[in-house]
């Protein structure tokens, strides 16, 4: 287990900048009215925005040599978000990272860090579990 | 409107569509996701390190393939939880396009939750990218 990373507060522009590159049309994630009207505080994430809350905490990871983990050989495996709630723009979100497993697969490690991602209350808003292959040297 | 369980069976496909990827698309990914690993906009480095060329972000392709489902459901909010298998790599020319598709289908209904489980099927010129992508939708 890692220390929490900073809070990371969601800000409006951020979601509407991250909903355009994921070809998120929907007008909830660029639109604070409808965001509202569908019962929102203001406008709400992509599924897969909390990846740019995962980012920092991984580094985390990556940077501690004790993980051992050479940044250039990893490979994204698999990626997951399990939610309890929506995030809008507005939330004060804050990452800490675990290590879940550590499996090695024929020279390859794989790795799977969970980051819990939690609001300002303390109260669970999404998990995000990442899989990442270490590949192994030649 | 959200799509009702009742109507719903598994096997039906919910949504398709295609997305079509550029180099533009990669580099708008990597501000707006903070990733600027350079395999996803610069060839020299992309080939330097192995790969037949410059790739596109696995979470890219996880982002977009989500989208049709959302498009169906109304409300992102009803996504509750979402994995992938990045399987193959999405090689996204200099010039032009590629494009990335993608069929939902209802993989499970659970009734008792009002919920349904979501299959992906994403491909690129007939191959699948990703691998056991699933979305689990509240129907409630």
């Amino acid at each position: 287990m890692f220390p929490s990373v900073a809070p990371y507060l969601v800000g409006r522009e951020k979601v509407r900048e991250f909903a355009r590159a994921v070809f998120a049309a929907n007008p909830v994630h660029s639109d604070p009215s409808a965001a509202r009207a569908a019962g929102y505080a203001d406008v709400v994430a992509p599924a897969t925005f909390p990846v740019v809350i995962q980012e920092q905490a991984l580094e985390q990871l990556l940077a501690d040599p004790q993980s051992g983990i050479d940044f250039s050989r990893v490979v994204h495996g698999d990626q997951r978000f399990s939610y309890s709630r929506p995030i809008v723009a507005g939330d004060e979100l804050t990452a800490t990272l675990s290590v879940a497993s550590v499996k090695s697969l024929g020279g390859h490690s794989m790795v799977t860090a969970e980051s819990a991602i939690v609001d300002a209350s303390g109260e669970h808003v999404v998990t995000a579990i990442s899989t990442l292959v270490v590949r192994g040297e030649e | 409107m959200s799509p009702a369980i009742g109507e719903l069976a598994v096997g039906d496909v919910v949504a398709e569509s295609v997305f079509a990827l550029s180099r533009d698309s990669l580099v708008r990914y990597a501000g707006a996701s903070g990733d600027f690993n350079p395999i996803h906009y610069r060839d020299d480095v992309a080939i330097s390190v192995g790969l037949p060329g410059v790739l596109a972000h696995g979470m890219l392709t996880m982002g977009i393939a989500v989208q049709p489902v959302v498009d169906w459901l109304g409300d992102p909010g009803r996504v509750v939880d979402y994995q992938v298998r990045f399987t193959r790599p999405v090689l996204v020319p200099a010039e032009g396009t590629v494009d990335v598709r993608v069929v939902a289908k209802v993989g499970q209904l659970d009734a008792e939750a009002d919920a349904a489980r979501i299959d992906l099927t994403v491909t690129v010129s007939g191959e699948t990218v990703l691998g056991k992508a699933q979305v689990r939708v509240g129907l409630a």
